[in-house]
């Protein structure tokens, strides 16, 4: 019989206990795995954007729109080479659904964001139609909106000029993203700004946010400091940031979910630490004598500890890739749905690897440490 | 009754063994203290949220808003509108004569936590003097009310407590210009989660000429709908009319739906992982006790009282760890004050209350999944041949 064949013999031993603490170590990774893609969401879900596009906003908030007469001048800042705007539409889809839509000017917004995959006809059709409107692939798939359908889009924000709040636009396009990161983020709308600007009722001249991309990445700072400084003490001062900032600032104000994360986590790897830890010591406990009777057969003490130790690593490390893999295929689910853009991906599967190693050692060591140092004839006396 | 009696013997006996084997049984407890604190601190944080926002506003008070806009930030209304919304039939009127009513502004300023790099987008009102007749509950707890005219600020509790650079005497810059903070209010709800100024200011230094919501006190408490049907008649101009309770209670929805659905998978995914390990430490507990229950059964013990007895011991360690995760929860959590993104894109300050009906639910999760771990083993124990089990051991 081989080493392997023996721990796994031993395992089966008892199968309902081990298949018990294997389904418990099953649920733990799974959760593990769904709550840290949440968290990645929050806090790194920004990396993707890179550091190539600065955001500039009002000082006091970003819910404060800046004016379009900034556009200018921040256009004749060196290192700059495309400048967008966007302003917030408050879009409201039938009758209480908040959807993400931006007015934005189409060309500027293809330069600006070479990540977005959408035909050029249909980048054309946008520029070229006032009342045009594209949508990133989760929302068309989510409310089954096609290529030339009229969409009517109400606003709580923006009546138009004879006071109805219900606007309709044509959809022109449909973007994706460069790849799986961006795809899971094709859930906003844009529509034309010049069309936006002349028929809302309150009149025109503001931009909202700007977004500018950058010839070198490496002078974003710098480029930030000259634009703040340029408007410091007017009536329109303005805070820029990369645009990873900017998403990490968003996110954060929804509150300190990595905090929430770590709390359930700890939780959850206290009560497995125990679940798991008392199985494999009382599984060792009830062996003892043939645990002395190895050592008197010439096993050393070194791979009596082996054998224990590999006991707990094989059922941390089965039941845990297996509880990643279902998360995985939960995460492939939830994430391609749009509603809830997670994905358990290799940061995820990192950090749960490691997580795996840390429980198996942590239940594992005492009491192989304990059947290592077995005296034999104690062991066999039952002492 | 013979048989009431044997299983009162049989669980006093399995229970006062509970301390010989008190590692396996630990494990119950602590599993299912894991669930219940998790699942109580979720909902206690959902729960708290409520309840500032349900405590916030009254039903005898008509908010006013642009129609369409939802959200007082998305709202707007011309002066000329306000006045004509302050003249509504139905509205009480105050002790100077005029109407009993606060036209309001609401703008965005960006506050930081402490030790935190990005702002956070807090709520700055501009409000007229009949506002704080309109809340009896704001009052001043420290320092003192902003003077009209000037460019002062009073600052919530809430605030005070979550943000830097607003203690009293501070200098808050807005848009290129300076608000001095003079005082800090309490009013026990969402009030709190906002910073005050003098309306009038807050226009000219903003550039801003019109309203964001304007409040109306009620003469009828019942009287809500004759205002909004004078409101909707009127053809110059185009509002929504809710209390002022609805508006802040409707904002609750989409957190309450967003923290349940969270406190769902992960008690759901919790609760499954610690009834394996129920049922593990079951199994354990009837498998070392095997000779001890086949010599009951052999001197004449039936089948029934031992599964009773085997179920009472499950449920009695899910109770005790129901408790502790419930305790836990309670000491860790209840009061604890947090703030979220709320409808106004500005942050909420609100604390985590733990409630006697949640710490129920939790306790009832608990022991749900101890009948369960319990059940299965208990039922193997009846299940062995006397002769088998006895010869095993």
């Amino acid at each position: 019989m081989t080493r392997t064949g023996f721990v796994l013999a031993n395992l089966m031993r008892k199968k309902t206990r081990t298949i018990l603490t294997l389904l418990s170590v099953v649920t733990a990774f799974l959760l593990f795995g769904l709550l840290q893609a949440v968290n990645v969401m929050f806090s790194a879900g920004a990396d993707f954007v890179g550091a190539t596009r600065l955001v500039t906003q009002a000082r006091v908030s970003f819910t404060t729109s800046l004016p379009m007469r900034l556009l200018p001048e921040i256009e004749s800042i060196p290192g700059i080479k495309a400048v967008m705007w966007q302003q917030w539409f408050g879009a409201v889809w039938q009758e209480n659904t908040q959807l993400f839509f931006f007015a934005t000017d189409p060309a500027r917004l293809h330069t600006v964001y070479p990540e977005y995959v959408m035909p050029d006809e249909q980048w054309k059709a946008f520029e070229q139609t006032r009342t045009g409107m594209i949508v990133g692939r989760i929302l068309a798939d989510k409310y089954g909106w096609r290529i030339g359908d009229k969409v009517p889009i109400s606003s709580n924000i923006f009546p138009q000029k004879d006071g109805s709040k219900a606007w309709t636009f044509d959809l022109v396009g449909i973007y994706d993203g460069k790849d799986a990161d961006w795809q899971r983020n094709t859930n906003l709308g844009w529509i034309n700004y010049a069309y936006f600007d002349e028929a809302n009722q309150f009149g025109s001249g503001m931009a909202g946010t700007f977004t500018l991309s950058l010839a070198d990445p490496g002078q974003a700072e710098q480029i930030a400091q000259t634009i703040d400084a340029r408007f410091e003490n007017s009536p329109d001062e303005t805070k820029t940031q990369t645009e990873k900032d900017f998403n990490i600032g968003f996110l954060r104000q929804i509150g300190d979910i990595g905090l929430i994360v770590r709390w359930i986590l700890f939780a959850v790897f206290f009560t497995l630490l125990l679940v798991v830890g008392n199985t494999i010591a009382q599984s060792v406990r009830e062996r003892i004598p043939e645990l002395a009777i190895l050592k008197t057969l010439g096993f050393t003490d070194r791979s009596v500890l082996g054998f224990v130790l590999a006991e707990a690593t094989a059922i941390c490390a089965i039941g845990g890739l297996v509880g990643l893999a279902i998360a995985t295929l939960i995460g492939i689910k939830i994430g391609g749905s749009g509603n809830f853009p997670i994905a358990i991906d290799h940061r995820v599967w990192i950090t749960g690897v490691i997580s795996i190693i840390g429980l198996s050692l942590a239940v594992g060591l005492p009491p192989a440490l304990r059947a290592g140092r077995l005296s034999i004839v104690d062991a066999l006396a039952g002492r | 009754m013979a048989m009431l009696k044997q299983t009162l013997a049989i669980t006093a006996l399995s229970l006062r063994s509970i301390p010989e084997r008190w590692g396996p049984s630990i494990v119950i407890v602590v599993g299912l203290a894991g669930v219940v604190a998790v699942f109580t601190a979720l909902l206690a944080m959902a729960e708290g949220f409520q309840t500032t926002l349900q405590a916030t506003g009254r039903t005898d008070v008509a908010l006013v808003l642009r129609g369409g806009s939802s959200a007082e930030l998305n709202s707007g209304l011309g002066r000329e509108s306000a006045t004509l919304v302050k003249q509504a039939p139905g509205v009480r009127q105050g002790d100077d004569g005029q109407p009993l009513a606060s036209a309001e502004m609401i703008v965005v300023a960006e506050l930081m936590r402490p030790g935190e790099a990005t702002g956070s987008n807090i709520m700055v009102r501009g409000v007229e003097r009949s506002a704080f007749a309109l809340r009896p509950q704001v009052r001043i707890v420290e320092g003192r009310p902003f003077q009209p005219g000037l460019r002062e600020l009073i600052v919530g509790r809430g605030v005070a407590q979550q943000f830097t650079g607003v203690r009293v005497n501070e200098t808050l810059r807005m848009r290129g210009s300076d608000w001095t903070i003079v005082g800090v209010f309490e009013s026990g709800d969402a009030n709190e989660s906002e910073l005050w100024a003098d309306v009038e200011v807050a226009q000219t230094t903003f550039n801003r000429r019109g309203f964001s919501s304007v409040r109306l006190q009620l003469a009828d408490p019942a009287g809500l709908q004759a205002v909004k049907d004078a409101l909707d008649a009127d053809p110059r101009l185009n509002v929504d009319v809710e209390a002022e309770q609805e508006y802040y209670s409707g904002q609750t929805r989409d957190f309450r739906k967003s923290i349940g659905m969270l406190a769902g998978v992960v008690t759901l995914i919790m609760a499954l992982g610690a009834t394996f390990a129920a049922l593990n430490t079951m199994y354990a507990a009837v498998g070392t006790r095997a000779r001890e229950i086949a010599t009951l059964r052999a001197i004449g013990f039936g089948g029934t009282p031992v599964v009773i007895s085997v179920m009472i011991e499950s449920l009695v360690l899910a109770l005790a760890g129901g408790l502790v995760g419930a305790l836990l929860a309670y000491l860790l959590f209840n009061n604890m004050a947090v703030s979220t993104l709320g409808a106004n894109f500005t942050q909420v300050v609100f604390q985590f209350k733990v409630t006697p009906t949640l710490v129920q639910r939790g306790l009832a999760i608990a022991l749900v999944i101890g009948m369960i771990g319990g059940l299965l083993p208990a039922l193997r124990a009846t299940r062995q041949p006397v002769t088998t089990a006895l010869r095993a051991a």
